[in-house]
């Protein structure tokens, strides 16, 4: 007897098997390639931290280099560097640290210490909001703490062309040589509205991107935000 | 099920027939997809920048674009009318997700780079249009080859724009520097245009103008 492939049973029957199937494959392969995947974002991320010093662009070099430049260090609410029962720097989600500096209760930061000859920076991971979804960064600042070395950026989901502009050398390299305080010791960089701005002999402003303001003021408060929250050590280390 | 069975035994023509191998090269000239049915134009234009993510994104929609037409041709007679282009679009986007994990798990840069575009294989038009078009009415291996006809039509577009792009905006082909470094000396400067997406569009338009005036089998008459 031929199948009716009109009838609702067999509609809903087809539609049924096909989703479980589909939902068994699909989970099956992401539990798969999880491990895989997961070691591929604490490469990147380590690439990310570098990129803020000294841009890599051999993958395989990355994990090597940052073991052997790079101190993890981690900070608690009051600035000072924790080391018994200290949770892991690198693994430490900044949003939620942030949520529960909100909330009031005691936090953790992460602060990456480069060093390579004479070379030291202090490397501060930021975390914020850009536009469509979260934007974070890695700063480095001499051990002046307030003139930047190098910045780099990500987002999940800013608009290509657009808010994702922060992802490019233009927008992190003019951070280079420009000073999050002002001689009075004030907090005082700020990301301009549009490109193209007059900037010389202005060290505390950046330009920002055309038609991506929502993303700039995103940056601008990530990274006040991110400098006030570390204020106290950098003061305790200087 | 018996009835795909049967379906595969019939095959008796041979597998490179003069009529299959017109499958394979058809959409590479005489119905590219790009150029001549105009389809996923979006994803032309987005990532054309540089070959690399061109030629990443392209083997994308190939895999995509073949195995979803032969999916879809072995279950064609089992598929609901009713349903079919709900089970079509199951099938793009469940493929689409396996080659997102894949890229993620194994060319993670590419991936940053194509970021939300392999997520909008599942839009672009050329799959859908080859399934409803072709594989519900087709039996699988000629399905499959036109899939990859197809794939390859786009592809093959997408690398020439990408070429362009990158070697004139960029002075590279897939990262390595082409333009000498005299050419700079000389007062050549990369053009910023390229990098835009306005460009791939006079690319492409350029492509098509081209193409028309070569073949006269699409010189529109009417």
């Amino acid at each position: 007897m031929p199948i009716n492939t009109n009838s609702n049973g067999y509609t809903f029957g087809y539609a049924l098997v096909m989703t479980l199937l589909v939902a068994a494959i699909l989970a099956g392969v992401a539990m798969l390639l999880k491990d895989r995947q997961d070691a591929e974002i604490r490469l990147d991320k380590m690439k990310q931290i570098l990129n803020a010093v000294d841009p890599i662009d051999d993958k395989s070099k990355v994990q090597g280099e940052y073991e052997a430049t790079i101190k993890e260090v981690i900070i608690d609410q009051s600035g000072k560097i924790v080391t018994d029962n200290a949770p892991a720097a690198f693994d430490l989600d900044l949003r939620k640290e942030y949520v529960k500096k909100k909330a009031g209760d005691p936090y953790h930061m992460p602060v990456y210490v480069y060093e390579k000859g004479t070379k030291k920076n202090y490397i501060m991971p930021l975390h914020g909001s850009g536009l469509w979804n979260v934007i974070w960064g890695y700063v480095a600042l001499q051990d002046d703490f307030s003139t930047i070395d190098g910045a780099t950026y990500g987002h999940a989901g800013e608009t290509p062309g657009l808010g994702a502009e922060i992802t490019k050398p233009w927008f992190q390299d003019q951070f280079k040589g420009r000073k999050f305080l002002n001689g009075k010791g004030d907090y005082e960089l700020r990301i301009l509205k549009g490109r193209g701005n007059e900037l010389e002999g202005k060290p505390h402003l950046v330009d920002g991107m055309s038609g991506a303001t929502i993303t700039g003021v995103g940056v601008d408060s990530m990274l006040r935000k991110g400098y006030m929250t570390y204020k106290t050590y950098f003061e305790s280390v200087n | 099920m018996s009835q795909v069975a049967e379906a595969a035994v019939k095959k008796s023509e041979p597998l490179f027939s003069p009529k299959n191998r017109r499958l394979l090269t058809d959409p590479l000239d005489d119905n590219n997809p790009i150029t001549v049915q105009v389809l996923g134009i979006c994803s032309a234009l987005a990532v054309t920048t540089q070959v690399k993510p061109a030629l990443v994104m392209a083997i994308c929609v190939v895999v995509v674009c073949s195995v979803a037409n032969l999916v879809i041709s072995l279950l064609r007679k089992g598929i609901p009318s009713r349903i079919r282009m709900i089970v079509q679009l199951v099938v793009i986007a469940s493929l689409v997700t396996l080659v997102d994990q894949i890229l993620r798990a194994f060319l993670f840069e590419v991936s940053q780079q194509l970021s939300v575009f392999i997520g909008l294989i599942i839009t672009n038009c050329i799959v859908m249009g080859r399934l409803e078009a072709f594989a519900m009415g087709n039996k699988p291996w000629p399905a499959f080859l036109d899939g990859i006809g197809n794939g390859l039509g786009y592809g093959a577009v997408l690398i020439l724009v990408a070429m362009f792009r990158e070697f004139f905006g960029a002075g590279t082909l897939m990262g390595y520097k082409l333009m000498p470094q005299a050419a700079y000396d000389m007062g050549y400067m990369d053009n910023g245009v390229m990098a835009t997406s306005t460009a791939a569009m006079f690319l492409i338009g350029i492509f098509i103008w081209i193409q028309r005036s070569r073949n006269t089998k699409l010189v529109d008459v009417s």
